[in-house]
């Protein structure tokens, strides 16, 4: 489902498998779980970086297991709404830089585990960013939003990602100011230009918690939707 | 400390010496006095401020050394700058910061305060610090930093990298107005931009009104104290 692995000073976290790495209650706990080991095991100079195998980066909630619940599909959907805001809250707070090296497709609830990162590279030659909800009739929760608004400065942009239906590839999005980069082809050409940005940022030693706090600084209106004020951070000891 | 020039109906307002232009108490008061006087001038509604500096640096920040010694000084230092910036954001005249030295963390603030940064290609850079050296950034830091850079990529390049801005890459993030080849070029850019303002006309007093509505998110934070140096924004209940 997926992996944490440190190597030097970097945490690779990878959703692993050849499928859609759609976020279902348990990849979301999964998740939750290896952002906190990441925390809890972080140092001055770490860095995180994610990504996943084949195709898709992540296609969203898993709307079939909501489905399969007949009636209970609405409650299943407000669940996995619900459980995804501190994975999103876990990433605006982690005590140190994150990259998101996309091997693949993100959409709706994937793109926005991307885009909750500091740092995000597509590839050039595959994979689309896409906000499926428009077009399969699905609400964008609010923290959604936010979270387009904090990272993504233009009004066109912004309108370009969550209303227009549109799948951008990497130039694109590039251009949108959606994504930081778009140079490299193939998944592995990505996963080596995140990891030496991630070195490079490694290099500086910076302190972690400073570092949160100045990310979260970056976003008050995002940090207080998903939760994330001054009084309710977990301190941390190093 | 600082000296003021009127030439016709312009104030340049220097930061002296060769010196770091480091943000202390004395320097603080120094510059709040000199606004003040500014702002009384009876010409002032049809004027334009230029803030520059002597030598390598605009201004490298806060007294850290200072404070060392006595921790208080942090907060004092602090609440002199954050009352200074509110004189310059309500100062009935377009200001202009003619950046000819390195200007970091309370001294990009300061550069950045103003209506234009004017700043010299060749040598100097903006740069706010804070990660680097570990130091807190009070939350009324990053209100104007927010105002100020509108691409979410240059404020993270600015906060999360601690970047060395020089000026052409200041131009590109949006930061920094236009970039010139030396000092004295971008001083004689700020005089000539200034008399080309005055040359507008207008109301200083309904500019600065309009500027206050702009930087509204900064003034709520540097006219109210947050003690808790807490990022939390004051929801003030007013959507505009």
């Amino acid at each position: 489902m997926c992996t944490l692995e440190k190597r030097g000073d970097l945490f690779h976290l990878t959703l692993t498998g050849d499928d859609e790495h759609r976020f279902h209650p348990d990849t979301i706990a999964s998740v939750l779980s290896l952002l906190e080991q990441a925390k809890s095991q972080s140092t001055k100079g770490s860095v995180l970086i994610t990504t996943g195998h084949g195709k898709f980066f992540s296609n969203g909630f898993d709307l079939a297991w909501a489905q399969s619940a007949g009636h209970g599909a609405i409650e299943r959907m407000h669940q996995m709404v619900k459980s995804f805001k501190p994975v999103l809250a876990a990433l605006l707070d982690l005590p140190m830089p994150t990259i998101a090296a996309l091997n693949g497709h993100a959409a709706a609830s994937g793109l926005m585990f991307a885009l909750s990162h500091d740092y995000v590279f597509m590839r050039k030659d595959r994979g689309v960013l896409y906000m499926s909800e428009v077009d399969i009739g699905l609400p964008v929760p609010d923290y959604f939003s936010a979270l387009v608004v904090a990272k993504v400065g233009s009004g066109i942009a912004r309108r370009e990602l969550l209303l227009s239906g549109k799948k951008l590839k990497g130039e694109d999005a590039v251009a949108l100011g959606i994504v930081d980069s778009a140079a490299h082809d193939s998944a592995e050409g990505v996963v080596e230009a995140t990891v030496s940005l991630g070195e490079s940022l490694a290099a500086k030693k910076w302190n972690g918690e400073v570092y949160a706090s100045i990310r979260r600084s970056l976003y008050p209106e995002l940090c207080r939707m998903l939760e994330l004020t001054a009084n309710n951070l977990a301190t941390h000891n190093h | 400390m600082c000296s003021l020039e009127k030439r016709g109906r312009l104030f340049i307002l220097k930061l002296t010496g060769d010196g770091e232009h480091r943000l202390n108490p004395t320097l603080l008061d120094s510059l709040r006095s000199t606004i003040n006087q500014i702002r009384s001038d009876q010409s002032s509604s049809q004027s334009v401020l230029i803030t520059t500096s002597d030598g390598k640096f605009f201004s490298n920040g806060y007294d850290l050394a200072l404070a060392e010694t006595n921790p208080s000084l942090s907060v004092l230092m602090d609440s002199k700058l954050r009352s200074l910036v509110a004189d310059l954001i309500s100062l009935p005249m377009p200001t202009i910061a003619a950046v000819t030295g390195h200007a970091s963390a309370a001294g990009c603030i300061l550069a950045m305060s103003h209506d234009y940064v004017l700043m010299r290609r060749d040598r100097g850079f903006l740069y706010m610090s804070e990660l680097d050296i570990e130091l807190k950034v009070p939350a009324w830091f990053m209100a104007l930093i927010r105002v100020k850079i509108g691409s979410p990529a240059a404020r993270r390049d600015v906060m999360l990298t601690a970047a060395k801005v020089t000026a052409d890459v200041g131009v590109k993030m949006g930061i920094v107005d236009s970039a010139y080849g030396s000092a004295a070029e971008t001083v004689e850019a700020a005089v000539k931009l200034g008399e080309e303002i005055i040359q507008r006309g207008g109301d200083g007093h309904v500019y600065g009104m309009m500027r206050e509505t702009l930087l509204r998110e900064v003034l709520v934070h540097t006219i109210g104290e947050d003690e808790s140096g807490s990022s939390v924004v004051r929801n003030t209940g007013s959507k505009l």
